[in-house]
């Protein structure tokens, strides 16, 4: 079979509507569509538990301290769980695990825009789990029908786990909504900070050229203004139904067109912070993972070794 | 004397002073080591022992909040209230689990010494006059089990492997030796607990037993056993602290004292 062929019958499954596994041949594109997208997935739930850490041992009350830990370490499991799946993809193109993690200590791979923003107040850590985190679910949501059976196995048990942390951050928002006048105002001030980057996080509104070859490989199959489209439905309401105003006057809904109509984020700005690391904490959290990841290789190594000395 | 009831326990007034001197122990031994091992949430030397790691820093807490919890029973505050706002002189955690992690032979080291003191202290527990206590000591030393079988290779393995990691253990090893003695310490009500049958045994038979667990699995890392640690300098168990545990408790309560009536 050349490789027309192959990869016409490639297309052919996707139509039907199978699903594609690690070992079955795929067209290089393909793969490296995959490869860039999971990658990207995965480091930015490593990098994304660097914001919520931060709260880990300030968490005001035992129930929350118990509760943040719990979801913290539910992020670097998904970030564990979607390197592995990277890892099958990576391993013909000649790459590894500690290769995986050298591209974002290198600046070689992207992570979530969201995640570079600063955390300074526990609202924030309630803000994260509740928009954020929500808006992670309605994306991860959308990737459930993926074309890579791996994915869509891993992704499943993710989004289980992430409308937990929902739960989570609604709960302390909740506390703080409903509470004194500084609270509010720490609330406020946290969804203040947090809208233009989530409005951000769903990605340009056009389709790039690299976001419909994904649709054309259905490896995804939404829009990102469809999905942005979606968390407005979700949100708005719930935003405002707790008495919490949203930093955007221009926002609408236009009843015709049955669409929010929204005020456009700084595009270059956040690309930029994206692209080179540029945002008020990218290099401290990169910092904290190259001190996990370089400062420790000793104990990697040692567990290697010690490994090849004991009798198989 | 069996007792069944927080309220029974309350009816001899030295039988519950003991009581609570020895929860408290309990209680903030597990929150200190909870609360350091948290910190090394995202931090760890990979993702996989990330998430182990995280799971044993959340039993810690969780069973601090079970002791603090039989506290309140007992007309002690709220658990929120002791785990937040008590002064470091309060606290009864032993000195060595208030200090900062250092790297992660050290807080291996750490672990591995004070599981096994765990280990032989709720094995003293599990036949308490205090059933509440007795009860659930028996679910705690389920969970503390499966930290010793994660632990321990881990602890071993590094001793192993020669090179840096192996330095990196001896030095730890030789760090945390002078403020081990301060786990077998049960402070000044000692007697008392014997006496009410709350604990089997009291400090000297604590720290033998502790040697029995623990020199083994120095033979078996190959290194040589520095003998049962000397009484340490400050006993926790009296109140004695450093400044490692006023900065862990100002860090551990930023949030919460911003507003202390409030709903968090």
């Amino acid at each position: 079979m050349n490789h027309d062929e192959r990869h016409d019958r490639f297309m052919e499954r996707l139509e039907r509507g199978e699903k594609i596994e690690a070992t079955d041949w795929m067209p290089d594109e393909y793969r490296r569509l995959l490869l860039k997208l999971i990658h990207m997935h995965a480091v930015s739930e490593i990098m994304g538990a660097f914001p919520e850490k931060e709260w880990v041992p300030k968490a005001p009350t035992l129930k929350r301290k118990l509760a943040i830990m719990a979801k913290v370490q539910d992020e670097m499991g998904h970030g564990q769980l979607l390197l592995r799946v990277a890892e099958d993809l990576a391993a013909p193109l000649g790459k590894t695990r500690e290769d995986l993690i050298d591209d974002l200590i290198e600046g070689r791979v992207k992570f979530h825009n969201v995640f570079h923003m600063g955390s300074p107040t526990w609202a924030d850590a309630g803000v994260i789990g509740w928009l954020v985190d929500g808006a992670a679910i309605i994306n991860q949501a959308a990737l459930l029908d993926t074309s890579y059976g791996p994915y869509a196995r891993v992704l499943k048990r993710i989004c289980a786990e992430e409308s937990f942390h929902m739960q989570h951050g609604e709960n302390i928002i909740l506390a703080l909504a409903g509470g004194t006048k500084e609270q509010k105002r720490m609330l406020q001030e946290a969804v203040n900070r947090w809208w233009e980057p989530l409005i951000f996080f769903f990605g340009p509104v056009e389709v790039t050229p690299a976001a419909q070859r994904m649709i054309d490989y259905k490896i995804r199959t939404k829009t990102n203004e469809e999905l942005r489209q979606q968390f407005f439905n979700k949100y708005i309401p719930r935003i405002r139904s707790l008495g919490l105003t949203i930093p955007d006057p221009d926002l609408r809904c236009d009843e015709k067109e049955g669409k929010w109509i929204f005020t456009e984020p700084d595009w270059k700005k956040f690309g930029e912070i994206v692209r080179f690391n540029r945002g008020p904490k990218s290099q401290e959290r990169i910092g904290l993972r190259r001190f996990a990841h370089e400062e420790q290789r000793w104990v990697r190594e040692a567990l290697v070794r010690s490994r090849e000395k004991q009798p198989v | 004397m069996i007792m069944e009831t927080a309220d029974q326990a309350a009816q001899n007034p030295g039988c519950r002073r003991a009581l609570a001197e020895l929860l408290y122990q309990l209680a903030d031994d597990e929150l200190c080591l909870g609360h350091r091992d948290s910190e090394w949430l995202g931090l760890a030397p990979d993702i996989e022992g990330d998430v182990a790691f995280s799971s044993i820093a959340q039993d810690e807490v969780g069973h601090a909040v079970f002791y603090l919890g039989l506290l309140h029973e007992l007309g002690e505050e709220s658990p929120d209230r002791l785990a937040f706002f008590r002064k470091a002189e309060e606290r009864k955690n032993a000195v060595l689990l208030e200090q900062p992690n250092g790297d992660w032979a050290r807080t291996m080291v750490r672990h591995v010494l004070y599981d096994a003191f765990d280990d032989v202290r709720t094995e003293a527990l599990v036949n308490s006059s205090y059933r509440p206590l007795a009860r659930g000591v028996a679910k705690i030393r389920r969970e503390e089990h499966y930290h010793l079988l994660q632990l321990k290779p881990w602890f071993i393995r590094l001793a192993r492997a020669g090179g840096e990691a192996r330095k990196r253990v001896e030095r730890a090893v030789g760090e945390v030796w002078s403020e081990a003695g301060g786990f077998f310490s049960l402070g000044d009500e000692e007697e008392e607990m014997i006496r009410s049958g709350l604990i089997a045994c009291g400090s000297e038979e604590l720290a033998r037993r502790w040697e029995m667990r623990v020199k083994p699995v120095f033979d078996e890392a190959g290194l040589t056993w520095p003998g049962l640690p000397p009484a340490p300098g400050k006993d926790g168990r009296r109140g004695e602290h450093t400044e490692d545990l006023t900065e862990l408790i100002r860090t551990m309560s930023e949030v919460v004292v911003t507003d202390s009536a409030a709903r968090w």
